[in-house]
């Protein structure tokens, strides 16, 4: 595999914690602005993919096993699927934490408001297990797709 | 082949005539943007999304709370892409 210039690594290098960043904070004010887990998922994995594509898949297939990934996927869905379980007392996916005193469950006033971070019941809980999943999944897939057609031995034939 | 060729062209004419055809009885039933036939869902979920998910973003509350059923079919067609594409390249992963 040709090695990229230095240039291309240590913009990646710089970019890549601002891309995260970025994802993250997509991922936690899903229930506030535009977004939520499956976009910042993606933001966050093609920063992941900057990384593949800068520094090789090799070197970064050392730092990172597919099967962690795996694990981090099988998580995030078990997460999703345990959180909407909670308030099965009442129908599957009931939002049994809105409205309560606990973590989350502020109801804002009605129309437009600042936004508060600890609002929406299980929807930021929901938000952060689906973003997990993406983020875990689709950097599996760009990392198996990388590794699988690098040069060196990876094409068939 | 060139009679293939006629009549895959033929086939092509009545398909497209009859798609068009069906379409134009529909032109002046277009509703205006914004009018929609049965706005009682959107109505419901604007006014009470607020108050029920305590979620300020309306999407976000119906797409994991009112319809959370949808959001787990979409990810479990996730779960599947990665769990092909590892099934199928993992031998090229490895070897």
């Amino acid at each position: 595999m040709d090695e990229t210039s230095k240039i291309i690594k240590t913009v990646s290098s710089v970019m890549f914690p601002f891309v995260t960043i970025y994802g993250l904070y997509v991922i936690l004010h899903g229930h506030l602005t535009p977004g939520g887990g499956f976009q910042g998922g993606a933001i966050v994995a093609s920063g992941c993919a900057l990384l593949v594509v800068a520094f090789g898949s090799d070197a970064i297939a050392k730092r990172v096993k597919e099967s962690q990934l795996s694990l981090l996927e099988s998580i995030g869905a078990l997460g999703f699927i345990s959180l909407a379980f909670v308030g099965i007392a009442t129908t599957f996916f009931y939002n049994s934490l809105a409205g309560t005193k606990f973590l989350f469950g502020k109801i804002p006033p009605y129309g437009s408001n600042p936004g508060y971070l600890s609002s929406g019941g299980l929807l930021p809980l929901m938000n952060l297990a689906v973003g997990t999943k993406v983020i875990a999944g689709l950097f599996a897939i760009v990392l198996i797709l990388a590794i699988a057609t690098r040069k060196k031995g990876g094409r068939s034939k | 082949m060139r009679s293939r060729d006629a009549v895959a062209l033929i086939a092509l004419v009545l398909l497209g005539s009859f798609m068009i055809m069906s379409v134009l009885p529909l032109a002046n039933m277009i509703r205006p943007f914004g009018e929609p036939v049965n706005p009682e869902m959107d109505d419901y979920i604007i006014t009470h999304a607020q108050n029920e998910t305590g979620a300020n973003n309306a999407v976000t509350s119906v797409v994991f709370d009112y319809r959370g059923f949808d959001t787990l079919g979409e990810a479990t067609v996730l779960f599947t892409a990665v769990a092909g594409v590892i099934l199928i390249l993992r031998r090229y992963a490895h070897g």
